[in-house]
């Protein structure tokens, strides 16, 4: 990861690849690299679908090793959806195969005049931007099946559906897994609405002739990524509840406690929990031949994922996320695996976020345009969002958008970003992370649920103010640094638990890069990251306002807690002073 | 007294997701544990009535507890 390519899609005469080297960008990866790039090189007031915008496509520094859980794909811009800046990260193929190509980031630039539609190709000879019109107002499944019958199955894909065509807000870019199925996506914040406005509809990227990217120690980084994968199996998160039923077992805890935002966040338990949770949709996979165990990447050992098929036994998608389940699921009132599967789908072909999509839907049944809890009808909307409808686009504009058209004020958002499925008064430090992000309301950003309500990390009650802010920052700054290295976020709970393994990946990051790593290097990568990122969101009209849960959470207490949002305004605004 | 003990994920394996049970005044989390010989070392988090609570949490007449062994997700 030598080089930086730069493709400026306006250039006159056609669009125009240069490669350079990493100067001042030496050494990051990941979203160290997204978001430094965005905050020194696009104007903070710019438009985000304009020429202006810069989306920046960088793997992990430690993405292409042998190393394993690596494969985490950072992608940036200033956002569409939040006007902020963006870092949306995702598994699948992509961050390796681009890595080893010796890319540390691909910058897409400018915005060529005119319709054509383009798709780029890299591989070791270099970058090809070709116009591909054939591509045209295809979903996401039909086009890598078309790209498979012209570069193969070797390679990887990235590809934005029709919303990203069509430049809706909730527009993700889809990275195809092992198996070339385009399911794992950069989904937050408009992402595929950026490509889509550079117009490339597609990324090929084929490592073929090229190898691991090698370590400074092979040794020492052998025996580092070893100890490292004991930690993971020997945790039981990572190497059993995980694996066992993916991250849709947290339906059930988080019902239980009572921070399952239901019926658009107006209660926190969901009758029909139980029958959506990990556990029952598990059981379900394995039933129907699918499988309950799937890794996004080659070179996971976590295997979050997997296989749903429907009731004939075919593939429907893969395993919806705990979110994801949510956000169709509980958040609508919709007690449905099948319906939920079936959305799922459709936000990866149309390639939506599933998030906001979800939220969306339940703001819109908030305004009764469809009812909580009718499935026929939330199939019937994101059929509106694939279509291209005048609804269907405000659906797929995201929820702020959809409440605003509709009059609705119960919006669960925080700057314009739909909040994920963890309510923040009964939760109280995931709502700190979701008000004070420099992403939107982001629950991966400072994930306090692990403290606050898994018990993960250490234990700080989730229905009081205190430690919350700490608890955050910290958080927020460790999670900055590790969404910069490639690794999967999930690592975080066998780290937090057990210092060998956080030993581990610090000394694989030293003997890679040949230097000596420690706890405060990590901390200090975070600040750098974050403070980069608040500084762009203050030249581009954010302050500390902004970093404020909407005002429901503060008035209306939520079942069966009663409690409401009640961290203070001045308690928030230290998050970042550190 | 009557308790609703609620089991998920492996902890359901072999024993069941729901059940009403008899207890005698002043059982304890650690007692119920015990007696459906859940591994300790694989508790995760523990509610009664959707509160976390520790071990040595006593029950009273009409309590949900809610056991799950250490879980992630998100």
């Amino acid at each position: 990861m030598d080089k930086i390519a730069r493709i400026n899609m306006g250039a006159a005469g056609g669009p125009k690849v240069t490669v350079e080297g990493l100067g001042e960008y030496a050494g990051l990866g990941g979203r160290a690299m997204t978001s430094l790039v965005i905050a020194k090189e696009v104007h903070p007031l710019c438009h985000p679908l304009g020429a202006e915008n810069k989306l920046v496509i960088a793997p992990g520094m430690l993405s292409g090793t042998t190393g394993s859980m690596t494969g985490r794909l950072s992608v940036g811009c200033k956002s569409p959806l939040t006007g902020t800046i963006k870092e949306s990260n995702a598994g699948g193929q992509a961050a390796q195969v681009l890595a080893r190509l010796g890319y540390a980031a691909v910058i897409l630039e400018g915005k060529p005049e005119g319709d054509d539609l383009y798709k780029i190709l890299i591989n070791k000879d270099g970058i090809q931007v070709i116009v591909d019109n054939s591509l045209k107002e295809l979903d996401n499944y039909p086009v890598i099946e078309k790209l498979r019958k012209e570069y193969g199955d070797k390679v990887a894909y990235m590809s934005i559906g029709t919303a990203g065509e069509r430049k809706l807000l909730a527009a993700s870019i889809a990275c195809t897994d092992p198996e070339l199925r385009p399911t794992r996506h950069c989904g937050r914040g408009g992402v595929g609405a950026v490509m889509g406005a550079k117009r490339v509809k597609a990324i090929i990227l084929d490592d073929a002739g090229m190898k691991m990217r090698p370590p400074k120690d092979p040794e020492k980084y052998r025996d580092a990524n070893r100890k490292f994968v004991e930690g993971l199996r020997k945790h039981p998160v990572t190497g059993e509840g995980l694996p066992a039923y993916g991250t849709n077992v947290l339906t059930n805890v988080l019902n239980e406690a009572g921070g399952y935002p239901t019926y658009n966040f107006k209660t926190g338990q969901f009758a029909g929990g139980a029958n959506i949770s990990g556990e029952a949709q598990a059981e379900l996979e394995v039933k129907r031949g699918g499988t309950a165990t799937h890794g996004c990447h080659r070179g996971c050992v976590i295997q979050c994922s997997g296989i749903y098929n429907d009731k004939d036994g075919h593939y429907l998608t893969k395993q919806p996320e705990y979110e994801t389940v949510w956000s169709h699921g509980g958040h609508c009132g919709i007690d449905d695996l099948d319906t939920i599967a079936r959305l799922d789908f459709m936000d990866d072909n149309i390639g939506v976020d599933t998030i906001e999509m979800g939220v969306t839907i339940g703001v819109a049944m908030d305004a009764g345009i469809i009812e909580f809890g009718d499935k026929e009808g939330a199939i019937r909307l994101m059929e509106e969002v694939g279509k291209g409808t005048p609804l269907g686009r405000i659906l797929g504009s995201g929820a702020a958008v959809t409440g605003k058209v509709y009059g609705v004020e119960r919006v669960p958002v925080v700057k314009d970003q739909a909040l994920p499925a963890y309510d923040p008064r009964p939760i109280q430090g995931i709502g700190v992370t979701y008000a004070t992000s420099t992403q939107g309301a982001d629950h991966t950003a400072g994930y306090a649920i692990a403290t606050n309500i898994l018990k993960v990390g250490g234990d700080v009650d989730p229905l009081k103010t205190e430690g919350q802010i700490e608890l955050s920052r910290n958080l927020q700054i460790a999670t900055a640094a590790i969404d910069s290295t490639g690794m999967c976020l999930f690592i975080a709970f066998a780290i937090m638990d057990q210092p060998e393994t956080f030993q581990a990946l610090l000394d694989m990051l030293g003997s890679f890069h040949g230097i000596t790593m420690t706890g405060d290097d990590v901390v200090a990568l975070g600040k750098k990251v974050l403070s980069a990122e608040r500084d762009f969101n203050t030249r581009a009209g954010f302050s500390k306002q902004h970093d404020r849960l909407p005002r429901f959470f503060y008035t209306e207490p939520i079942a069966p807690h009663n409690q409401t949002f009640m961290m203070k305004d001045e308690e928030l605004d230290d998050v970042f002073n550190w | 007294m009557n308790i609703t003990v609620k089991l998920f994920a492996t902890f359901r394996t072999g024993r069941f997701s729901i059940e009403s049970r008899a207890y005698p005044e002043g059982t304890s989390v650690a007692d119920v544990v015990r007696e459906l010989n859940l591994p300790e070392k694989e508790l995760g988090i523990m509610m009664v009535n959707s509160r976390h609570v520790k071990l040595d949490h006593q029950l009273a007449e009409g309590d949900t507890l809610a056991l799950f062994p250490l879980l992630g997700g998100g």
